[in-house]
């Protein structure tokens, strides 16, 4: 630890130290930002580049995508997404057809199998992309998606 | 708004199922009068199992309302999950549960 960082990390304690004795014994969490820009990208690779830095991703038999074929209802549709792949650092969710595409990014953390199911809004019918990062790789596995009713409010 | 959860442990595997009450506004929706219904969603989650963080989510409104989350972690019986949350309005709420 070289004295720049000693000095950051004791500014923090010391930050820390203080938000606890001033009566918040329940240290409340600290939440990073939201990826607002990735979020407000209204095309998959700018969201992707938002995210990951780069919008070039290969594809893999590794990652698996539990979806219906075909979404009656657009406001609920149901996706489960799964990767047979070591060293899964983050699962990111895309719709293109969406007006913003990217609908969920998942941090994994130590001991969480890369396993992530939600259910999300589609407009209409799209491609819809799961993206994972593992070993430092960025991989996808993408799916077509018919929708018969949107999901926004319509 | 509120978190309910159920973890289930089976062979060291334990999956972690949450359902949240919440409008999720995506601020596109135009309400009876034509105006736009403001937007309003969860934008960030973080689980831990037994105070270590396994899970942090950041979501965009285009998750469904009262949106569902499930997760698998190795882990055991008796272990305390907790589930935090976020919205654009900077309201948090958090759950509880021991896993079965």
């Amino acid at each position: 630890m070289n004295r720049r960082e000693f000095l950051k990390k004791a500014g923090f304690a010391g930050m820390l130290a203080a938000a606890v004795s001033a009566g918040l014994t329940f240290p409340k969490k600290v939440w990073a930002a939201w990826n607002e820009q990735a979020f407000k990208a209204k095309k998959t690779p700018d969201a992707l580049n938002k995210v990951y830095g780069t919008d070039s991703l290969t594809d893999s038999d590794k990652i698996f995508m539990q979806t219906p074929d075909i979404a009656e209802n657009g406001a609920v549709v149901p996706i489960t997404i799964q990767a047979d792949l070591p060293n899964v650092e983050s699962i990111s969710l895309l719709v293109d057809e969406n007006p913003t595409p990217l609908a969920a990014h998942y941090q994994i953390g130590k001991g969480l199998r890369p396993y992530v199911s939600t259910r999300i809004k589609m407009g209409k019918t799209s491609a819809v992309h799961a993206v994972v990062k593992a070993d430092g790789q960025l991989m996808k596995a993408t799916k077509e998606i018919k929708v018969t009713i949107g999901g926004c409010g319509g | 708004m509120s978190i309910r959860m159920r973890a289930k442990e089976q062979s060291g595997l334990v999956t972690v199922k949450a359902l949240v009450k919440h409008p999720m506004e995506t601020g596109q929706r135009k309400a009876k009068d034509g105006s736009l219904v403001p937007a309003h969603f969860i934008q960030q989650i973080t689980a831990k199992a037994n105070g270590e963080v396994v899970l942090e989510a950041q979501w965009s409104p285009a998750v469904s309302k009262n949106p569902y989350l499930a997760f698998q972690y190795d882990g055991k019986k008796g272990d305390t999950i907790e589930i935090a949350m976020i919205d654009n309005e900077g309201k948090t709420f958090d759950g509880k549960g021991k896993v079965k």
